[in-house]
């Protein structure tokens, strides 16, 4: 099987010296235990960084399945459909790095009476509000009320980049998966009367919940991973760091692979539940 | 396609009253999704106006003030970007590395994925949670120890070094998807064609793939789309400027101080028109879903 | 061997056309082209050095006549020279090849034959750094006599992840052939593992002595030397607008206490002072740590400069302290920075420098190195430098170290030695190769051997700002090991949004510090 050769040396190879990097010291040296993974649960970056991974995972993943499915479903009833399809499926196409100015144009921030060349800070200042720095602030727009933890501004201003990704992709492939569905059926049901929204309930949500599940266990795996939007966009600063671009940091920055690699093994263990769901899943599948 | 379109307005029965009665008992509709694909538009289309616009203006003002007169629109930002010397080459590098970066995960996901949906052997699952659990892996780390290995090979530097790569790193997310879309396939339709007796390679081939084209047709503008905007592995395992992608040769537009961005606007359009064409291409195992036709409109 | 022989065809058939038209006259013999003496030097060089083919050749007619001599390698005709020789006589005709790659080459010339070897790999120097842009179009306007001069040719990789991929590649085994680094604290740390070759050990020491001040010798010298600096910026420039300050009727302050006084006068005048703007994507923070260092130089002077730099003292040593506060005056005093602390957050530092120049100016004020020209050219074409815009240098701050200056350049290092390499880097390090770029504009060299007439007017200014300096010392940040210039960027933007925290910022900037040994 040529595919486990492929994954062997690209992927498990890796983890596996990773594993054992993880607990010895910065330079792979001395043999230190689990100090790395103390580090990673008591360190304030690091827990700081795990609670806006858990905020990505729960915002990013229900907002970009939640929109890809309304999309996959609603714009095949109009005629227009390639285009609308076309307007989510763009931002997929950009590569991170012009996504990246893009949403300069879009975050940008100006000192109040300065010209605003951001379109959410000059649509703001035009109706009186004050300008909002969304990268750095931390509390809630146009408030002095700071939440806790990982609920700041600027962490919600990322994961809206992140939703505006990945929407395209969820989309995708749910309308993939909708082409398994068969017309007749859709037609029957349309002929016995029943409603748009009962059509949705009980017969689209049943087919398409496995590749829903495909979606959202990729979204949330993207959620877990994310590196290059939040590296490219605050690198991590004004507590925005994620658990990959922290360990980016320890292994670049800080020359720290031991720690690097407690964070990624924190990482892989996060996704095993995730995936014995799954596993499951696809059991019960096989049964039916 | 088109004159599927078309038949709702050529056919008599559909006149214009009962059709506007039609559109405007669907307003709601039509206004959820307006809305979203302009939001959705809005800073593609702030690049997109950027593009045309000198890098002075768009340092200075919004991108929404342009059509404000007087209309400063110009053509230097494309023309910079194409006039670069290494640009037609690492769009054919691009190809190089792109191409079989996509076919090849997907051929050997396919039967691997096969073989995890329908064949039956021990410590089947376990390996498959393995697999997809390497989804999680950042490509980061996984840099030094596969560059180290294609030194080692001699390999470092080389094209089928950044396809095995990209191969690589895209099987778990193709095996995963593949999995589940073969999984789904009717089991009653696998288990009359192999009482009929045919072999794995039959059923692989005559039914598990025809049946699976818009999964796999999703897939590939994905894995595709990965693989052309790549920065990182490119740069890792590539090295050569010669064999240097688009990607590469847009990120040196930029100087070290991050100046000259302005540039990346034109560039981003300019990469983006070939995943589009092959958006475009594939679009029909996606677009115009089972809901078309009788309810349009 | 066909082609030779269809070569010789062709040449027979010239050479008859020609002996026809002589016949014309009857009482001369044809003009008759006979080569002799096939001589290769040398026979045996490096991939990149030129090969010399020489053949003698003999026109042995009574006329005058003119040949066409192909030199072919390996079979494939190379070059083909004419030559017009008189009757009876004879003439070297000489070729130069050069052969990037390895290999044993057979020369032919008619008849006559002969052969060379190239030893070592292609000529081709493959070099990692950050530059992009016009910079890298003006880099390789640099490199290009060389190229041609010596057949080499140099690939070039340019990321702003500098350090990522430099980690990643080394860390590997596979580093490239050259890096341009644009600090010296990652010179030192790949020094300590023993990555760096010694450029001692071809460079011409006695030029490399003569044409650079030992200062910049010292910096590159880890024991053995393993940098060559270039591509200098003076960072002791605050930018001003030299008109608006006329009009307003404010002068250039020269100390600290004056400066203070009339950024004060500024803000009763309703103008905001100072631009200052921190925001660099992946490097944010850094123009704010060069305020710091400045600071300290000017107030604490070079030794204990030095000792902060070496971890000599603590983060937590008051001097650290106090140009922090220092910074933090001008940050965070009301009404001095558009937008306060979180506008010089979010402000990214380019566009920061445009403030003093537009119309009426957002700020008075922006303090960032030389480099910072580059940016108000860009963005403003019409202004002519050094009546729209000008710098003054940093004013002092203890008289005892006035006219100080901190300042910065990128160093030049190899990972590999090879012929070209070696070539490549003597070539960079030359007064003549850096007068190039000098000339284009945004390069200041530290090789004493390029005139101060190569460069733009504020260029010579900041130029001599360097030399004359009566303590020069690098960028802090920049020679301190990453790991610490990464903590300190992070540190000073945490203490732009906390300043009440600064001593648990600084204790934990020190605890990195400690860790690095």
């Amino acid at each position: 099987m040529p595919a486990f050769l492929f994954v062997t040396v690209f992927l498990i190879y890796p983890v596996i010296d990773t594993l054992r990097i993880s607990f010895f010291n910065r330079n792979s040296t001395e043999f230190i235990g689990l100090d790395n993974y103390e580090y990673v649960f008591t360190n304030s970056t690091a827990q700081s960084a795990l609670l806006n991974n858990v905020l990505w995972l729960v915002l990013f993943t229900v907002l970009a399945v939640g929109l890809g499915l309304l999309f996959a479903v609603l714009s095949g009833r109009v005629r227009y459909e390639a285009m609308a399809k076309a307007a989510v499926f763009i931002p997929m196409a950009i590569s991170f790095v012009a996504a990246a100015v893009i949403w300069r144009f879009m975050y940008a921030y100006a000192p109040e009476g300065f010209t605003q060349i951001g379109l959410i800070n000059a649509a703001g200042t035009g109706v009186g509000l004050e300008p909002i720095a969304w990268l750095v602030e931390h509390p809630l727009p146009y408030t002095d009320v700071t939440l806790p933890g990982p609920l700041h501004t600027n962490n919600f201003a990322l994961v809206a980049v992140g939703v505006w990704m990945w929407t395209g992709f969820a989309m995708v492939i749910l309308s993939a998966g909708l082409k398994g569905i068969s017309t007749d059926i859709l037609e029957a049901a349309r002929v016995d009367g029943a409603g748009e929204w009962q059509i949705f309930r009980r017969i689209i949500l049943p087919v398409l919940s496995p590749t829903i599940a495909v979606v959202a266990t990729t979204l949330v795996i993207q959620a877990l991973k994310k590196f290059d939007m939040v590296w490219v966009m605050t690198a991590g600063n004004f507590e925005t760091d994620v658990v990959a671009t922290l360990m980016f940091k320890q292994m670049f920055n800080f020359s720290d692979f031991g720690r690097a690699a407690a964070l990624a093994v924190v990482l892989l263990a996060a996704i095993l539940p995730i995936m014995l769901i799954s596993i499951r899943r696809f059991r019960a599948q096989e049964e039916t | 396609m088109m004159a599927r379109k078309l038949e709702p307005l050529l056919s008599p029965a559909d006149g214009f009253l009962p059709r506007l009665r039609k559109i405007l008992s669907r307003w709601p509709l039509h206004v959820i999704l307006i809305v979203t694909a302009l939001l959705w538009m809005t800073p593609s289309i702030g690049l997109l106006i950027s593009s045309f616009r000198p890098a002075t203006d768009i340092a200075s003002s919004g991108w929404w003030t342009a059509f404000q007169t007087p209309f400063e629109f110009t053509l230097d930002n494309y023309s910079d970007v194409l006039s670069q010397n290494r640009m037609g080459q690492s769009f054919l590098n691009s190809l190089i590395i792109t191409i079989p970066g996509t076919v090849v995960p997907i051929m050997v996901a396919a039967f691997a994925a096969y073989a995890f949906a329908w064949m039956r052997f021990p410590g089947r699952n376990a390996l498959f949670i393995f697999v997809v659990a390497l989804l999680v892996v950042p490509v980061q780390m996984t840099l030094i120890p596969v560059l180290r290995l294609l030194t080692d090979l001699n390999m470092a530097g080389t094209f089928p070094a950044i396809w095995l790569a990209h191969t690589g790193y895209g099987l778990p997310f193709a095996i995963f998807l593949l999995r589940n879309f073969f999984g789904a396939l009717p089991k009653e339709l696998m288990e009359s064609a192999r009482l009929d007796g045919a072999s794995n390679m039959r059923i692989f081939f005559r039914l598990v793939l025809p049946l699976s084209v818009p999964a796999i047709a999703s897939l590939a503008i994905f894995q595709f789309l990965w693989v052309w905007n790549d920065l990182l592995v490119a740069m890792i395992y590539l090295q050569n400027p010669e064999l240097a992608p688009m990607t590469l040769t847009i990120n040196n537009l930029v100087s070290s101080f991050g100046t000259e961005w302005q540039l990346l606007t034109a560039a981003a359009f300019i990469s983006m028109a070939l995943p589009l064409v092959v958006f475009f291409a594939l679009q029909r195992y996606f677009v115009e879903g089972i809901l078309a036709g009788s309810v349009k409109g | 061997m066909k082609t030779i022989k269809g070569k010789l065809f062709i040449g027979l058939v010239l050479i008859a056309v020609v002996g026809l038209l002589v016949t014309a006259c009857p009482t001369a013999l044809p003009a008759n082209l006979s080569v002799s003496n096939l001589s290769v030097t040398p026979v045996e060089v490096e991939a990149g050095q030129a090969v010399t083919i020489t053949v003698t050749a003999s026109n042995t007619g009574e006329e005058e006549g003119t040949f066409n001599i192909p030199l072919e390698i390996d079979g494939d005709t190379e070059e083909t020279k004419s030559v017009t020789i008189a009757a009876d006589d004879s003439t070297q005709v000489s070729f130069t090849v050069i052969r990037p790659e390895g290999g044993t080459y057979t020369v032919d010339i008619f008849n006559l034959s002969g052969s060379f070897e190239v030893t070592g790999e292609i000529g081709v120097v493959n070099v990692l750094g950050v530059w992009g842009g016009t910079e890298l179009e003006n880099f390789q306007a640099m490199i290009a006599p060389w190229e041609t001069e010596t057949g080499n040719a140099m690939g070039f990789s340019g990321t702003r992840d500098l350090i990522a991929i430099l980690t990643t590649r080394v860390a590997a085994g596979n580093p490239p052939d050259v890096a341009i680094l644009p600090n010296p604290g990652q010179m030192i740390t790949l020094a300590a593992d023993g990555e760096l070759v010694d450029l001692s050990s071809f460079l011409d020491m006695t030029a490399i002595n003569a044409q650079y001040a030992q200062g910049w010798i010292d910096l590159g010298t880890t024991n053995p030397l393993t940098g060559i600096f270039m591509k200098a910026a003076s960072k002791g420039t605050v930018w001003y607008n030299p008109k608006f300050f006329d009009a307003m009727g404010y002068v250039v302050p020269t100390t600290w206490d004056e400066m203070i006084t009339l950024s004060d006068q500024m803000v009763a005048d309703g103008v905001a002072p100072w631009s200052v703007a921190v925001e660099s994507g992946a490097a944010s923070g850094w123009p704010a740590t060069d305020w710091i260092g400045e600071i300290f130089l000017h107030e604490s002077g070079g030794d204990v400069y030095d000792q902060w730099v070496n971890h000599e003292i603590p983060w937590t040593d008051p001097a650290v302290k106090s140009a922090f506060e220092k910074f933090g005056q001008i940050v965070l005093t009301p009404g001095y920075v558009p937008g306060g602390a979180i506008g010089a957050l979010a402000t990214n530092f380019v566009n920061g420098s445009w403030l003093p120049y537009t119309d009426p100016p957002g700020a008075a004020m922006y303090y960032l190195g030389s480099f910072t020209e580059g940016f108000i050219a860009a963005q403003f074409p019409g202004l002519v430098p050094g009546e729209d815009y000008a710098f003054f240098p940093f004013p002092t701050i203890d008289p005892q170290f006035a006219g100080a200056v901190t300042g910065a350049a990128d160093v030049v290092v190899a990972f590999n030695d090879n012929p070209a390499t070696r070539s490549f880097i003597e070539y960079l390090a030359s007064a003549e190769a850096q007068q190039i770029w000098a000339e284009i504009g945004g390069f200041i060299s530290v090789n004493s051997n390029v005139s101060l007439d190569a460069y733009t007017e504020l260029a010579a200014l900041s130029a001599e700002q360097l030399t004359g300096a009566t303590i020069f010392r690098f960028d802090a940040d920049d020679q301190m090991p990453p790991a610490v210039q990464s903590a300190f960027w992070a540190g000073i933007l945490e203490y732009l949004q906390t300043p009440g925290d600064l001593d648990g910022i600084l204790a934990d900037i020190e605890a990195i510090a400690a860790a690095q040994g």
